[in-house]
């Protein structure tokens, strides 16, 4: 997987995408996750969480972090926010979403994704470097990427074992919106190893792992989790 | 918030110093009502209390205080009345009784602390930027870039209640940074523990980790260093030593805490409430007839209890103040809570204060001034504003939905006056409560058992002869809980938030990206083994030095600069006093050889329980500088096919405070390893060297457990097996164990063996080839001693701590 060198150049294919990346209070991956955009060469628009609209973006990142604290319940009060009732009503639309750990979690509060992030099995945070397995490579988020291949990304929560009813998790498997799996060591409890998941359509998309820190082994474990931003930008610049 | 309001070891900020005085512009009286953000809170006016006023303190002088309880000597007490020609009101009680701590006022320290300052050279010096040091200290770094970092002691509150002890420890030393302007970028935590497998253990250790990782996780900081180490005497006095570190431009120095008549105090952050308020207590019971039943009078906790979220919004909002210049100075409050804060401010400016606690937005009810005053409710700062700025700084906390309140302002008088229910409950001269509490020169004495110790020479134990046992050694050592990978705990921690971090643990030092484009950067380590302390202080204190100082030196990077925790058992033990003392000593004079300053540091004394005091654990941490992280050397082998196992430095018969002699013998005896510390700063300039010139693949520091879990670390580091051949005649046990300084292994390219050898050879560095990484092997062969297979290894390696822990 090949990647621009430096963040701040930009391929001329990627000219004119513009990917948002949502601050809530207590976000803390949003500058990581637009150090990723950045890196395949996209435009990261930084959305606040009193925004009323998304400024034109062509895709949403919901980052990592402890939104509002994460009181009440990961997620349960950012989704109340007006950038996300903006969020919502335009990934109705079609406009792709990519929820990252926090993010995830936010995203299936906000009911944009089935299931729910629960505490993880051990009931310590973990924060490890986590194989996965690419398991749907059709999805708007994963096209890069060759099926079955394992990726190692960091892992970072201390609430994120995907849960969901039976007939949710078959329906999710049947229907091949299972993105990744954890392999190699569950972290969490997640019910089938789901590490991530996507909507019907493909377009929108969450994961407890952190693609956006597995952009350049000097600082993460690899550059694995590029092929996420690198997969969106294609659809982007196609579209 | 600084509990060093001096800090004695910060060097005087050269002539000419850098740090611009106080924006005194014209300072515009708005004459509006400043709109406070929230004003619900309840006033400490409330419940029909009877304030004691200054004036009612002048007409009660024969009032009897309870001091005593508050911690004051008679001396001491006679002392406030002398300074205020008077009985102090409670509320001055509360404040001189807290800010004439040990804690707070280094009075025990003082006279030894001096010393730092003392043997500062102006070379070392040059290396600070000027005039800060207050809170913590500030070095260049070079581009531009700034780096201030400080550890500070959280070990009492984290023995009571770990979790929350352990969270507001991390919470108040990333206070402290925010206060010196910089932008907080990682922490590291140096933690003791009594023996892992104590039942107490088992409450403390995963309550302190979960605090630590619960508060840092939730702040976006990566952890990217730190200790755990058990000894039994940490049993009932846990260490929870916190490290944060700054980053920030050079040009943007400029908080300095100011003055400006007319200047508004702006309190900020989180309201006010009961918590830790502990000692104060007993004043509201004399006074108010210990009513205790009435509404708001229900006793917390004395231990605070954090909220990370408010303190990440805090951060965030700091920083946009900053960037907006909208801050004359700045103070972070801890401990003492608006007691230090104002006193501190008021006495670094050059005018008085005035203080209204009914604007100071509290959380309980019928809260007395002196508990307001004393209250420690975390996540608060408090900022000088000029009058034309305090709507827009009021806009920026609104935007990160922060409480703002003007409870004050900057006057030209010169004592520092506090308002409660329209009455006037302190009148003193700031530096009096702040800068001049008492000092005292406490006994000091070596005490004769030292003798005893140093003559209990632990090369008389009994050592492993045959293969086997040292084969049972290495595995033993590798799974004892000093030395077994430390993953339980670090796991729990974010180290890759913020995504600038290049190495963090179980590398020897945590590297950070400083800019990205430069990839400049930063190396911090921090470092002590109390055991060598406890055998010899002096020599402890510069081991600790050296260690930390190696420990920056493998990841390629360069030392720069030092701070330390320094914890001691009674400062009324004149043998403690000795240890203090010599430790001091120690590490100044250590610092001098480097050429390396001390920027600042911390003191915790009363670190024991009953009549047994902790080891002697001064805990050094060190910074260091990076210019292109791209050329940090990792901990594990492997990162290149081909390479060769170098042993640096010397291995001589050490193991006075070794592990080895814990481990097996439990003995604490003799004389510590020898210090060299030309030797240390010549193998830093050989590792950077090997780093810039990329001849160096893989580095890690020899230290507790020697070249046995050097080896062990790296291959399980590194997923790489190794075959290693000790020089001929070499003594295996002593070459696999011992615990010589001054020495670290190495891997190197094949095709740089030669270079690599030459330079050491032409520096005179002692360079000794003792095997080569073999990536097809799954095993640590050690000829004529055991092959162990990494899967073995790890499961002894790995093991311990789930174990112990779950």
């Amino acid at each position: 997987m090949s990647a621009p060198a430096t963040e701040n150049s930009r391929t001329p294919a990627a000219d004119g995408a513009r990917i948002g990346v949502i601050t809530f209070p207590g976000s803390l991956d949003d500058v990581d996750a637009q150090r990723a955009v950045r890196r395949v060469g996209a435009e990261a628009v930084a959305l606040w969480h009193g925004d009323h609209d998304l400024h034109g973006v062509d895709a949403v990142i919901v980052p990592g972090g402890f939104s509002y604290g994460d009181y009440l319940r990961c997620g349960a009060i950012a989704k109340f926010s007006p950038v996300m009732t903006e969020l919502v009503e335009a990934a109705g639309k079609g406009l792709p979403v990519l929820g990252i750990c926090n993010g995830f979690q936010v995203l299936c509060e906000a009911g944009l994704l089935p299931g729910a992030l629960t505490r993880n099995a051990g009931l310590h945070f973990v924060c490890r470097d986590q194989w996965l397995q690419v398991e749907n490579t059709t999805s708007l988020w994963t096209t890069r990427y060759e099926p079955g291949a394992e990726l190692l990304i960091p892992v970072k929560h201390g609430e994120g074992s995907y849960m969901a009813d039976r007939a949710t998790l078959d329906e999710l498997e049947g229907e091949g919106r299972v993105l990744l799996r954890y392999v190699d060591g569950n972290p969490n409890g997640s019910a089938r190893d789901i590490a991530g998941i996507t909507d019907a359509r493909g377009r929108v998309a969450g994961l407890m792992p952190h693609p956006e820190h597995a952009i350049d082994p000097l600082t993460g474990p690899t550059d694995d989790g590029l092929g996420m931003f690198l997969s969106a930008l294609d659809a982007l610049v196609a579209a | 918030m600084s509990n060093n309001p001096e800090d004695p070891q910060a060097p005087v900020a050269a002539s000419g110093s850098a740090v611009e005085a106080a924006t005194d512009g014209p300072t515009v009286e708005t004459g509006t009502e400043l709109s406070t953000v929230h004003t619900d809170g309840w006033g400490p006016d409330g419940a029909g209390v009877p304030t004691d006023s200054v004036g009612h303190a002048r007409n009660t002088p024969e009032h009897t205080q309870p001091y005593r309880e508050l911690g004051l000597k008679d001396d001491e007490y006679a002392r406030i009345r002398e300074i205020l020609d008077r009985r102090p009101t409670e509320a001055e009680l509360a404040m001189y009784s807290v800010m004439w701590s040990e804690h707070c006022s280094y009075k025990s320290s003082k006279v030894h602390l001096k010393y730092f300052g003392e043997t500062t050279t102006p070379e070392m010096r040059a290396k600070m930027l000027a005039g800060i040091g207050e809170n913590a200290g500030v070095v260049d770094i070079g581009d531009g870039w700034a780096v201030t970092f400080k550890l500070e002691s959280h070990n009492h509150p984290s023995y009571v209640e770990p979790h929350e002890g352990a969270a507001t420890g991390v919470g108040g030393i990333v206070r402290d940074i925010m206060a010196m302007g910089a932008r907080p970028v990682a922490v590291a935590d140096p933690l003791r523990f009594g023996p892992a497998d104590a039942p107490d253990t088992a409450r403390v250790l995963p309550g302190v980790v979960g605090g630590i990782g619960g508060y840092g996780n939730c702040l976006g900081l990566p952890n990217i260093g730190g200790e755990v180490v058990f000894d039994e005497t940490y049993a009932s006095n846990p260490l929870v030593n916190a490290m944060c570190v700054g980053v920030l431009k050079s040009d943007d120095l400029h908080l300095a805490h100011a003055s400006g008549t007319g200047n508004k105090l702006v309190l900020f952050g989180a309201r006010t409430g009961l918590d830790g308020i502990g000692g104060v207590s007993v004043l509201a019971s004399e006074t108010f007839s210990g009513d205790e039943s009435g509404a708001g009078r229900t006793k917390l906790p004395s231990v605070q209890v954090g909220d990370p979220f408010t303190e990440k919004v805090l951060i965030e909002c700091c920083l946009e103040l900053y960037r907006s210049g909208l801050v004359v100075g700045i103070q972070d409050l801890g401990g003492a809570g608006l007691s230090c804060a104002t006193s501190e401010l008021a006495s670094a400016g050059d005018g008085g204060m005035r203080v209204d606690l009914d604007e100071v937005p509290l959380r309980a009810p019928g809260m007395t001034p002196a508990e307001i005053l004393s209250s420690e409710s975390q996540e608060r700062m408090c900022a000088v504003v000029q009058p034309s700025d305090v709507d827009a700084f009021m806009q920026v906390c609104e935007k990160w939905d922060i409480t703002a309140t003007v409870i004050g302002e900057v006057t030209d008088g010169d004592n520092l006056e506090v308002y409660a229910g329209g009455e006037l409950v302190v009148d003193v001269p700031p530096r009096t409560v702040a800068h001049e509490g008492p000092v005292y020169e406490r006994p000091v004495a070596r005490p004769a058992e030292q003798d005893l110790i140093a003559e209990d020479n632990p090369n008389t134990l009994p050592r492993p002869g045959t293969p086997d046992e040292l084969r049972d050694t290495v595995l033993r050592m590798a799974a004892s809980p000093n030395l077994a990978s430390r993953d339980w705990v670090t796991g729990q921690y974010d180290r890759y938030v913020r995504g600038n971090t290049v190495l963090a643990q179980p590398a020897d030092g945590g590297v950070l990206r400083v800019d990205e484009d430069s990839g400049r950067g930063i190396a911090v380590a921090t470092d002590c083994n109390a055991r060598y302390t406890r055998l010899d202080p002096y020599r402890g204190a510069q081991l600790a030095l050296a260690e930390a100082y190696r420990n920056v030196a493998v990841t390629g990077a360069t030392p720069l600069a030092v701070t330390n925790c320094l914890n001691f058992g009674s400062p009324e033990d004149p043998g403690v006093m000795w240890q203090f003392q010599q430790a001091v000593r120690g590490l100044a004079d250590g610092c001098v050889e480097l050429g390396i300053p001390v920027t600042g540091g911390n003191v915790s004394f009363y670190n024991q329980t009953g009549v047994k005091s902790i080891l002697p654990t001064p805990v050094v941490g060190m910074l260091g500088t990076i210019d292109d992280v791209t050329r940090r050397i990792p901990t594990g082998i492997g990162e290149e096919d081909g390479e060769t196992l170098l042993l640096l430095g010397d291995t001589r018969e050490e193991f006075g405070g070794s592990e080895w002699a814990k481990v097996t013998h439990d003995h604490l005896g003799g004389t510590p390893p020898e210090v060299d510390l030309a030797r240390e700063k010549l193998l830093a300039e050989v590792l950077r060297a090997g780093s810039r010139d990329g001849m160096v693949s893989a580095a890690h520091d020899l230290s507790e457990g020697g070249l046995a879990q050097a080896l062990v670390e790296t291959a399980l580091i590194g997923e790489t097996g190794a075959r290693v051949v000790l020089p001929e005649g070499a003594d295996p046990f002593v070459w696999l164990f011992s615990e010589s300084a001054g020495r670290a292994l190495v891997a190197v390219p094949r095709s740089e063996e030669l270079r690599f050898t030459e330079m050491c050879s032409a520096r005179e560095l002692p360079c000794t080839k003792i095997g080569v990484v073999d990536t097809e092997s799954r095993s640590l062969e050690i000829q004529d001693v055991a092959a162990i297979a990494l899967t073995e290894l790890r499961e002894a390696w790995e093991g311990t701590l789930p174990q112990l822990f779950g």
